[in-house]
């Protein structure tokens, strides 16, 4: 069949469309439950793009059908420019690392990293224990595989391993063997399934710049989920957005957090989480949000009800006594040294409002005292009531609006 | 598209079933097949051998609960059970609460009394024969260094079941033990100490207010599974007794036996496994009540 | 228990008891040795003596080998445990894994039908499979000794539960590795169920090695004899005089097992506890 070399031809046939992925239409179901409500992705080669979901949303499921681990219901996958759907996973050319590692706990390090390339390489006959080594062409086929499991073993650093069982490494090791076994028969994509979320927060950012720095190097596309916003931010140049089987929005971090398309968007991003306030528009190019008016042009007619999103770090307390804001009650504090976040309880809203302020001027901030959340010149987010995203009305908005 | 899916999933039922196959096909053919064939042979009078058989309803059944022989089966039976159940759990118990209450020998103890589990059954019956013979056995010649005459314990109607069942608890109270062992280890030991904080001070105050309660369910398990495994003695009567004497240790298995494989009364012979199975499968079903019963504790 | 230590009386007590079951438990094998150890003349009085006076073992022991071809019984046992063991991994493992990790039409209906025939005796079933091998005409063979156990639900059931303790994600990985589903019963599974095998097969061979109901059914040459018919078979032959050499042949008999277990005591506990908890 020559899957083997499928990937080397569609390289040779198209070099730069050799990892792209094309993801239209996909659905899936578990038994009543809808996993994925049509989604349509398309990955250039060689991005590096996460899926960002709370749990549950379907983004596991979406890379485990890329994968060929699971069969959508409707919809297609073409990797590289040809559709993969009918292939094993094997077949498709793509290596994964698992949230859990999924190393083989019988076999060393270097036959972990050996497995899929002796797979590959020889037939059934060749991998048979004690026989199969005396065949023709074995021992030359066993030295290119254990070549190439020491040029991975070099760069990721984990030569000293290579002789120990995955039950004598710790964690950050296991990482880099799971890396290095999906590293080894350089695929066209590779497919990270929460690979961090088991690591301590230390080692996680650690890794977070090794994958980060391995992208660079590799030049491979990387499909990477997960559920922690900062691994999103920092590592990839894509995040896609995903709830409840849909994707949301697709766009690098820096406009996923400062140009949401939709109030999900903007509050599973960002941490402490937006302030959602409720507002309504006046006829005067402005919306009142609980009695202040602030600025904001649009075309909506007057009296519409609006969400307005203020992220912490876009406002603060009023200095000056007598200054428009929302006033409230200082209900609780967090000081994390770098930034001192203030709940402040304002009337005729459920939640607390969260405002950032600098830590040195924690004294000025009792609990239970009145802090006044400056709203006239804060940036703001506007949603419509049913959560889209309310631009301000410029007259060349147009062009900016899907950039 | 759809093409390659529908390819991919029949090669995955396929998986499924030649993974499974197999033993599916020898799960009818060993387990569930000769289930239906016993229930439907004891509708028969069907004789090995013979070249054709006839449909005689629920006479096998009729015959056999008019049977003097089967009677005394069943009731022998019964009576093993009754005597073996609760005097090798309670042992298996007595001995798993002791061996854990201190640190030393306790390996060894554990070794030992385990010791019959592991053995041979028919080889140790071998042995026991020769000890309870009448003259030359050792447990008469001690009887008589105490002056006490031993009877002829295997060829005496008054003894012999209770032999039997002496034989079977010798020999089932290591397993019970290591049971109740592994039930006792899985009680958490903060337990005790929370106990002893709220005022239970004896040992006799622990064991009420926390082995007892949480070892209930274990101790229901194994009854079951030891009634379980008594139902079905058979070795021990077939080398030592053959039932008698005179019926006084015939047993249902034994009975199954001899009248199957012995006059190769076939038909008569499934009635009598159909009966035993439904003592077995009350009991089974028991345990599985039992099981759901320990997982929620756990 | 645990808790507190026991007090000096307490301690002295525990000894006592146990010290008393323990010599109940472990007389019939100390009277099995010492008398495999005494000649005729020695066993044949009725008066207690423990130690022989003069020492017969190898002729109590050459006897025990040569009356009967009490090796080849040995070496029947060895045969059918082992092939019985090998083909419940062989046939059952695979289904134990397809339950486990498999989505499939049926697989509800199968595992319920397993818990089912996990209430199932072996003793209920004998009537007609001596009849099927008695039309195969392979009753009196090692076939006939070995197939029925070759399906074993309770060893499916307790490797599906095994099984389904490995994470998914070692399987999917295996998959994208370019292993098909029986390489990764084999190369994967197989490996990594080494512990729950091990106690499964302590089980297995306890269970055979020892079985006397079956063989008796359907094996009549001597020259199939498993163990226990051996012995037994060794009983009926002596008219039950000589006691020495049938006590020598009992012990032979016991040693395999009762030997492993003493040396890989450990092993043997946890499994069997592991398989009687399950059972």
């Amino acid at each position: 069949m020559g899957e083997t070399g499928l990937g080397m031809m569609a390289a040779a046939r198209d070099p730069h469309g050799r990892g792209s992925v094309v993801i239209s239409g996909l659905t899936k179901s578990f038994g009543q439950t809808a996993v994925l409500r049509g989604v349509d992705l398309e990955i250039p080669d060689g991005a590096f793009l996460t899926v960002l979901g709370p749990s549950g949303c379907g983004k596991s499921t979406l890379m485990r059908i890329v994968a060929g681990l699971e069969q959508q219901d409707g919809g297609t996958v073409a990797i590289g420019g040809g559709g993969v759907d009918g292939l094993r996973p094997d077949q498709r050319d793509i290596a994964m690392v698992f949230q859990s590692y999924a190393l083989y706990p019988h076999l060393t390090v270097f036959d972990n990293i050996a497995l899929p390339l002796r797979m590959r390489r020889l037939n059934f006959a060749r991998r048979l224990p004690l026989v199969g080594r005396f065949l023709p062409g074995v021992s030359a086929t066993e030295r290119e595989i254990a070549a190439a499991v020491r040029r991975v073993a070099d760069l990721l650093q984990i030569q000293p391993l290579l002789a120990r069982k995955p039950g004598q490494l710790s964690g950050g090791q296991k990482q880099r063997v799971a890396v290095g076994r999906a590293m080894v028969r350089e695929p066209r994509v590779f497919l990270m399934d929460e690979p961090l979320s088991n690591l301590d927060a230390e080692l996680r950012v650690h890794m977070r710049a090794e994958i980060a720095q391995l992208h660079r190097e590799l030049r491979t596309t990387f499909i990477y989920v997960t559920h922690d916003q900062a691994e999103a931010m920092t590592m990839s140049d894509q995040v896609v957005v995903m709830m409840e089987g849909r994707l949301l929005q697709v766009a690098p971090p820096s406009v996923i957090y400062e140009d949401p398309e939709d109030i999900r968007v903007a509050r599973f991003v960002g941490s402490p989480r937006i302030n959602i306030l409720p507002g309504r528009v006046t006829g005067r190019g402005g919306i009142d949000v609980l009695g202040v008016e602030v600025p904001f042009a649009s075309n909506l007619a007057a009296g519409s009800a609006v969400q307005v999103g203020i992220r912490p770090a876009a406002t603060g307390a009023s200095r000056q006594a007598g200054e428009s804001g929302l006033a409230g009650t200082l209900a609780y504090r967090e000081n994390l040294g770098s930034d001192l976040f203030l709940h402040v309880a304002v009337p005729g809203v459920d939640q607390a409002v969260v405002i950032r302020e600098e830590p040195t001027e924690i004294g000025r901030f009792p609990i239970g005292g009145t802090v006044t959340v400056r709203l006239a010149d804060a940036r703001i987010i506007v949603f419509d009531p049913a959560g889209r995203r309310i631009r301000p009305f410029v007259a060349a908005a147009g062009a900016r609006r899907h950039g | 598209m759809a093409e390659g899916l529908r390819r991919r999933r029949l090669a995955e039922a396929l998986a499924a079933l030649s993974l499974s196959g197999p033993a599916v096909f020898l799960m009818i053919l060993f387990l569930i097949g000769p289930l239906v064939v016993v229930a439907l042979l004891s509708l028969t009078d069907y004789q090995l051998g013979a070249a054709s058989l006839r449909y005689v309803g629920l006479g096998n059944y009729v015959e056999m609960f008019a049977d003097r022989v089967f009677q005394r089966s069943i009731q022998n039976t019964l009576v093993y059970v009754a005597v073996v159940v609760p005097a090798s759990v309670g042992l298996g118990l007595g001995a798993a609460l002791l061996i854990e209450a201190g640190a030393s020998l306790r390996a060894f103890y554990r070794a030992v009394y385990f010791l019959p589990v592991m053995a041979t059954l028919i080889a140790m019956a071998i042995v026991w024969e020769f000890m309870l013979h009448p003259t030359l056995g050792l447990i008469n010649l001690t009887l008589r260094e105490f002056g006490i005459e031993g009877y002829n314990w295997l060829q005496d109607r008054r003894t012999a079941l209770f032999t039997l069942c002496a034989i079977g608890i010798w020999q089932s109270v290591g397993f019970n033990m290591v049971l109740f062992m592994a039930g006792l280890t899985a009680i958490p030991g903060d337990l005790y100490e929370a106990a002893a904080v709220d005022g239970a001070r004896t040992s006799i105050d622990r064991f009420r207010t926390v082995t007892w309660p949480m070892l209930g369910p274990v101790t229901l398990f194994v009854v079951v599974i030891t009634a379980i495994r008594s139902f079905q003695i058979f070795d021990t009567v077939q080398i030592l007794t053959k039932g008698g004497p005179n019926r006084a240790t015939e047993v249902l298995l034994y009975t199954m036996y001899s009248e199957g494989f012995s006059f190769f009364r076939t038909g008569y012979a499934a009635a009598v496994t159909v009966v035993f199975l439904v003592f077995v499968l009350a009991l089974s079903l028991a345990k599985t009540w039992a099981i759901n019963r320990r997982v929620h504790y756990a | 228990m645990r808790g507190r230590p026991l007090g000096p009386v307490g301690a002295l007590l525990r000894h006592a008891v146990l010290m008393t079951g323990a010599l109940l438990m472990v007389t019939p094998f100390a009277w099995m040795i010492l008398t495999s150890l005494k000649p005729q003349a020695e066993i044949l009085v009725a008066e207690l003596h423990f130690l022989p006076t003069r020492w017969a073992a190898v002729e109590n022991y050459t006897m025990a080998m040569t009356r009967v071809p009490m090796l080849r019984f040995l070496v029947n046992g060895v045969v059918v445990t082992s092939a019985i063991f090998v083909l419940q991994v062989v046939v059952n493992l695979p289904c134990a894994y397809a339950l486990a990790k498999l989505r499939f039409r049926g697989r509800g209906v199968l595992f319920a039908v397993i818990l089912l025939c996990l209430l199932i005796p072996h003793h209920a079933t004998a009537i007609p499979i001596y009849i099927l091998f008695y039309q195969m005409g392979i009753l009196d063979t090692y076939s006939a000794l070995v197939l029925p156990f070759t399906i074993s639900v309770f060893g499916i059931f307790l490797m599906r539960q095994f099984f389904m303790t490995v994470p998914n994600d070692l399987i999917d990985a295996a998959r994208v590795d370019g292993l098909g589903e029986f390489g990764i019963v084999w190369r994967i599974m197989l490996p990594t169920a080494i512990p729950a095998l091990i106690a499964f097969g302590i089980f297995s061979v306890v269970a055979h090695w020892n079985d006397y109901f079956w063989p008796l059914i359907v094996v009549g040459s001597h020259e199939l004899y498993t163990p226990p018919l051996g012995v037994a078979f060794f009983r009926l032959n002596d008219q039950g005089t000589e006691y020495g050499p049938l006590m020598a042949a009992a012990t032979i008999v016991i040693l395999p097992l009762v030997g492993a277990f003493l040396l890989a005591q450990r092993r043997f506990i946890e499994g069997i506890t592991f398989t009687g908890m399950k059972n």
